[in-house]
């Protein structure tokens, strides 16, 4: 059967940034465990020198943002299975969003105080 | 309506959970979810304590939370939720591939998640809290 796929392709999108997000997180989960592994973090000062690091503030906050995406993608799919009034799904949508986006700011914050 | 149609309307339906006995591959998919809702819900905690850990003086007191028997479990609960999170979303971006979705391959695979899982939360949570 032949099918024509219509429309803007947001789904397909989004498909496609939760799997990608993950594949990010995942090299990150082990990135972080090699260097926990490496540093034996049993000081302040240690503990600190991880995330001092240029590298690995980076990647830290790419782990952060994938981290916020995929949760996004995550949640709207929780609120699109089970919430039918539309007033409801959408606010919890904005909520999800607004609460995202302090989260990244605040993740930013942290690594950059340092 | 298409006799085909009335047909389908009068199957048998059963949508009650109390009920339904979830196959293993259901098991790990609803228990992925719940682990993303309950990371997602604490992901404020998550976040303050990373940044207490990093503030002077805060390392000490993150340890103080990782010592006590009630901090040690919840953060063991969240560890635990990241891995099984992990390894069940890895399953998954198999079975996109098209890797292991035979019925015999997808049971074996959903029960090696729970049993990876639990065995990783044993020894990265066991390395970072102990």
């Amino acid at each position: 059967m032949k099918r024509n796929v219509v429309g803007a392709h947001y789904g397909l999108t989004t498909w496609i940034a939760q799997r990608a997000t993950a594949v990010l997180m995942a090299i990150y989960t082990v990135i972080f465990l090699v260097a926990v592994l490496v540093v034996q973090p049993g000081t302040a000062d240690a503990w600190r020198g991880i995330f001092a690091n240029g590298f690995m503030k980076f990647v830290t906050f790419l782990f952060f943002l994938s981290l916020f995406y995929h949760a996004w993608i995550g949640i709207r799919d929780l609120w699109m299975d089970y919430i039918k009034p539309t007033g409801v799904r959408l606010s919890l949508h904005v909520l999800t969003i607004a609460v995202l986006i302090g989260y990244a700011g605040w993740a930013s914050k942290i690594l950059w105080s340092l | 309506m298409t006799e085909l149609a009335m047909k389908k309307k009068q199957r048998p339906k059963n949508l009650d959970l109390s009920t339904i006995r979830l196959p293993l591959p259901g098991k790990v998919s609803i228990l992925h979810r719940i682990s993303g809702v309950g990371l997602f819900l604490c992901l404020p905690l998550i976040l303050a304590l990373f940044q207490w850990s990093l503030t002077d003086g805060g390392f000490e007191c993150v340890q103080a939370v990782v010592a006590n028997p009630i901090g040690k479990l919840v953060l063991l609960g969240l560890i635990w939720a990241y891995l099984h999170h992990f390894c069940a979303g890895i399953r998954f971006l198999l079975l996109d591939w098209h890797i292991g979705i035979d019925l015999p391959s997808a049971r074996k695979s959903a029960a090696l998640v729970l049993i990876v899982s639990l065995t990783l939360t044993v020894i990265i949570g066991g390395t970072l809290l102990w």
